[in-house]
């Protein structure tokens, strides 16, 4: 009689780690076969957004291949290392790119895309990914309103650093009907990206090996 | 319904009367899983994904054709093996089918349509918690034949995407005044032409596109279903009425 049992228990268990198998067999399958188009659509996806605040025609290399890892920053305010996305025209530094995030928005964090020509205008912002109120505070996002183009071309001297504000603060950025927070936000992770660009224009322009060699290793995460 | 009887019994002379016709078997499933059971208005079924996807038509069908996909591949492996699994153990066995299934839907949407896998992020891998996919495995392909299971799970599917895609519409026509924004990241980058502006110049209405238009949406489309329902039936009694009094003055 228990060995009845048993051996029921054990055919019951035998059968459920069969299915289990073939379940993960499917699931690994499909992993390789979509591995390579999976990485091939997010450098795709990548590069398109770069394109979109970059100019493609603006410079020569690769942007997704000369870039530089360096450790994270306050100013960036993220947690992990940051890449920094490196346009040239051949030996000539024309922008970078990288992200920032904004911690202050309205619901949780904006992430933005910010490029910055050498000469320390903005070449173009895009945010990523937000949770802003849909209708108010989304319209900080190019599908919906093109108010992240009024940040095109501005300096660290265009306006002076003391206008870098939303105009209810007295600067010279529109906020949004019902929403002041979240443009005030990337207003202020704009200008703190531009700040970052003037203080390290040095660094970031330099090949990871050289980098790393001057400033030490930086976290790879 | 006398008449409709009397010409099935004429139709089953016809044929061998022990294996009835392809139609009368397969008719029902689609009647079924599209109108009388169908997952949202019957069955109740899958309302998470339904209300938090539904803000737009592309959203809507995206999360549906996944959801269809799903059906249909778990329905047919579960059918397959449904004289193999014990009772005992069949619901872990439906739940590691339907979540491999799963995986391999969501990788495959990452890898061929990346910006709707980035606009429905989360909700591909929760189609594994609709229960309206666990319940068709359980009520209908762990007793069905694999052919059965297949069209019943394209057409619970089928009914599913069609409550999502109504929904969607609603809510995008009124919260937008557009449809089919977005259609490029579904059909490929040459389809915007396909977006189409409902009200010109519209200012938006934000319920709409909020949780609480979702369920207000749903509620009209369930008081509507009901109310068609309804005239059916009224309509049918009527029929019949008609029928029995002519037949008396006849």
């Amino acid at each position: 009689m228990k060995a009845a049992i048993f051996r029921n228990m054990m055919m019951s268990a035998a059968l459920l780690a069969g299915f289990g198998g073939l379940g993960t067999a499917l699931v690994m399958a499909t992993f390789e076969a979509t591995k390579d188009q999976i990485e091939a659509s997010e450098k795709a996806n990548l590069l398109k957004n770069l394109n979109n605040i970059i100019p493609s025609d603006s410079y020569t290399n690769n942007l997704l291949d000369n870039k530089l890892i360096v450790p994270p920053t306050t100013q960036l305010g993220n947690k992990n290392s940051t890449t920094i996305y490196q346009a040239w025209q051949g030996k000539k530094p024309i922008a970078v790119a990288f992200s920032v995030i904004a911690h202050d928005g309205y619901s949780g964090d904006i992430k933005l895309l910010v490029a910055i020509k050498a000469s320390g205008h903005i070449s173009g912002v895009r945010i990523i990914s937000h949770k802003e109120t849909p209708g108010l505070g989304d319209k900080i996002d190019i599908s919906k309103d093109n108010w992240v183009l009024s940040f095109n071309d501005k300096s660290l001297e265009n306006p002076i650093r003391k206008k870098w504000k939303v105009k209810k603060d007295g600067g010279i950025f529109d906020q949004f009907t019902g929403a002041t927070i979240t443009p005030r936000a990337v207003v202020g992770a704009v200008y703190k990206a531009l700040d970052y660009y003037k203080y390290n224009e040095s660094k970031l322009f330099l090949d990871q090996a050289k980098y790393d060699q001057l400033y030490g290793p930086s976290v790879h995460q | 319904m006398p008449e409709t009887e009397a010409i099935s019994i004429t139709e089953t002379n016809d044929t061998t009367e022990d294996t009835p016709s392809f139609i009368d078997e397969y008719a029902p499933i689609a009647k079924e899983g599209v109108w009388t059971n169908n997952a949202v208005f019957a069955q109740m079924l899958g309302l998470c994904p339904l209300l938090a996807v539904s803000n737009s038509v592309v959203n809507a069908l995206g999360l549906g054709i996944a959801t269809t996909l799903v059906l249909i591949l778990s329905n047919m492996s579960v059918s397959l093996i449904r004289n193999i699994v014990r009772p005992e153990i069949r619901l872990p066995v439906f739940v590691v089918i339907i979540a491999s299934a799963v995986t391999a839907i969501e990788l495959i949407i990452h890898a061929w349509f990346h910006e709707l896998y980035l606009v429905l992020g989360i909700f591909i891998p929760l189609i594994v918690t609709n229960c309206a996919i666990i319940a068709r495995a359980e009520a209908f392909a762990s007793k069905n034949t694999l052919g059965k299971s297949f069209f019943d799970g394209l057409m619970m599917g089928f009914g599913f995407t069609l409550v999502l895609l109504a929904l969607g519409i609603i809510r995008e026509v009124i919260g937008m005044g557009t449809l089919l924004s977005n259609a490029h990241i579904m059909f490929g980058d040459g389809m915007q032409w396909l977006t189409i502006e409902v009200f010109p110049n519209y200012d938006g209405f934000l319920l709409a596109l909020l949780p609480p238009g979702a369920f207000i949406g749903l509620a009209f489309l369930l008081a509507g279903r009901n109310y068609f329902d309804r005239c059916l039936k009224d309509m049918a009694k009527k029929k019949s009425q008609d029928l029995t009094t002519e037949k008396s003055t006849a």
